[in-house]
């Protein structure tokens, strides 16, 4: 299995990357932590849950734009270059959605604890919210792992990662929204199953979209 | 006249749905009352607007295949028509949602689908202007729309069913299909659908000669 060898590789190279400048990952964090801390200074204290909910899933929301806007579009395009003489498209962007999908699972599981810190846990079925988050992260990462390449290919990058990506995200947001505030409320888990069922449908459909459609974008 | 005959069945449609739109008797359901007429042209405007939208992801794919422009310029174009047949479906709903929900906007999973789709295809426009290169504008725009208008399909088939509506039809609100008292209705409503898309396509093959036209113009310069 050659793919395999290739997304194994391209993975070492991110983690590689990442250990290298450690600053980009840390910069997100401090960015997730920020946000967080601005909307405490705020609020000071929210005890409504469609608040609470709300606000969580837009700081992952903007978050996950900044964090995943670097896979494509900070990449220099000689590097790009490189990677296209000796790997297989499909290989980079399978590569790129594994890697972005843990990066983003790590990401919102801190965002949760530091959001929990500042403004309160109100999740009572916390197993549950867990689920949502890992379903989430990994959502919200491939779709803007696409959208990143998508908009890399254009000059204004960074203002059409969010005007091409909040339209496609709503769907996704408008269901894990639903399936966090089962979570919150502690509703009965058989009233959740059909949100988890959509959510593993959309993720599947992204990535098989993305693996299908990446190869032409990649050629130029 | 023999290539013709679709733009003339078109008008006739048309001008059957305006009459009868508005003379036949339909069924006095509560809160609906007469404006269930908007059926014929809300709705259909919707439908007209989905198939257009379906035509213009068919020419992405069909560029994306075959790498020929004249695929770019059908599917921008047919982009272009389904967003007039959403502005359309947008006024006509909000001019009816004023007078029976008493709002212009109300939060509602099919208004939001009708707000997302604007979206989806005004950022396909700005991503299209902001890419010079034609072959590159073409390619990359031809993904975008696959892409997005497959996530589109999604948000609207699944998302409406998982929740209520306030249409008619939808979360006990009645509607034409509920009662299925009245089968007149579907007698106006069906043409209705293909007298607009018709309407439709021939805009669209009017939008793409011209585009044609211009690009010949601009390369004899």
């Amino acid at each position: 299995m050659a793919i395999l060898q290739e997304i194994k590789h391209l993975l070492l190279k991110e983690l590689l990357l990442e250990k290298r400048q450690k600053y980009s990952f840390i910069g997100i964090l401090l960015y997730v932590v920020s946000t967080v801390f601005v909307c405490y200074l705020s609020f000071k204290i929210i005890t409504d849950v469609q608040t609470w909910n709300a606000l969580f899933w837009i700081i992952l929301l903007f978050s996950s734009v900044s964090a995943v806007t670097k896979s494509f579009v900070s990449e220099k395009p000689e590097t790009q270059l490189y990677l296209y003489t000796i790997t297989s498209p499909e290989s980079i962007i399978l590569s790129k959605l594994i890697y972005n999908a843990g990066m983003m699972i790590v990401l919102s599981m801190l965002c949760f604890g530091i959001y929990s810190l500042f403004l309160g846990n109100i999740a009572v079925d916390i197993p549950l919210f867990t689920i949502s988050i890992i379903l989430g992260g990994v959502g919200l990462s491939s779709l803007f792992t696409m959208i990143s390449a998508i908009a890399s290919k254009a000059d204004n990058s960074s203002v059409l990662m969010a005007i091409l990506g909040f339209p496609i995200i709503l769907p996704f947001l408008i269901t894990i929204i639903k399936l966090s505030t089962n979570a919150i409320v502690g509703a009965d888990w058989s009233e959740s199953y059909q949100y988890i069922g959509v959510l593993l449908l959309l993720n599947l459909i992204v990535v098989t979209l993305s693996y299908i459609l990446f190869p032409y974008l990649w050629k130029e | 006249m023999k290539k013709n005959w679709w733009k003339i069945l078109s008008v006739i449609l048309l001008c059957y749905v305006i009459v009868a739109g508005f003379i036949i008797d339909v069924p006095a359901l509560p809160i609906l009352h007469e404006t269930i007429r908007n059926l014929f042209f809300h709705v259909t405007m919707w439908f007209a607007m989905m198939i257009i939208m379906l035509s213009s992801m068919v020419s992405s794919i069909k560029f994306l295949s075959k790498f020929k422009m004249t695929a770019d310029v059908w599917a921008v174009e047919s982009a272009n028509t389904g967003m007039f047949f959403g502005t359309m479906g947008l006024l006509t709903g909000m001019l009816w949602a004023n007078y029976t929900w008493g709002d212009w906007w109300v939060n509602d999973p099919k208004l939001n689908g009708a707000a997302a789709t604007m979206l989806i295809y005004l950022a396909y426009f700005v991503l299209r202007g902001s890419l010079d290169d034609e072959e590159k504008r073409a390619k990359v725009s031809a993904i975008y729309n696959i892409f997005a208008f497959t996530m589109l399909i999604v948000f609207l088939v699944i998302l409406p069913r998982m929740t209520d509506s306030l249409h008619p039809g939808s979360g006990g609100n009645p509607g034409f299909s509920t009662y299925d008292i009245d089968d007149s209705m579907r007698f106006v409503f069906y043409p209705a659908i293909i007298g607009w898309t018709l309407l439709g396509v021939w805009i669209l093959q009017i939008r793409v000669r011209t585009r044609f036209l211009k690009m010949k113009i601009n390369s004899n310069v």
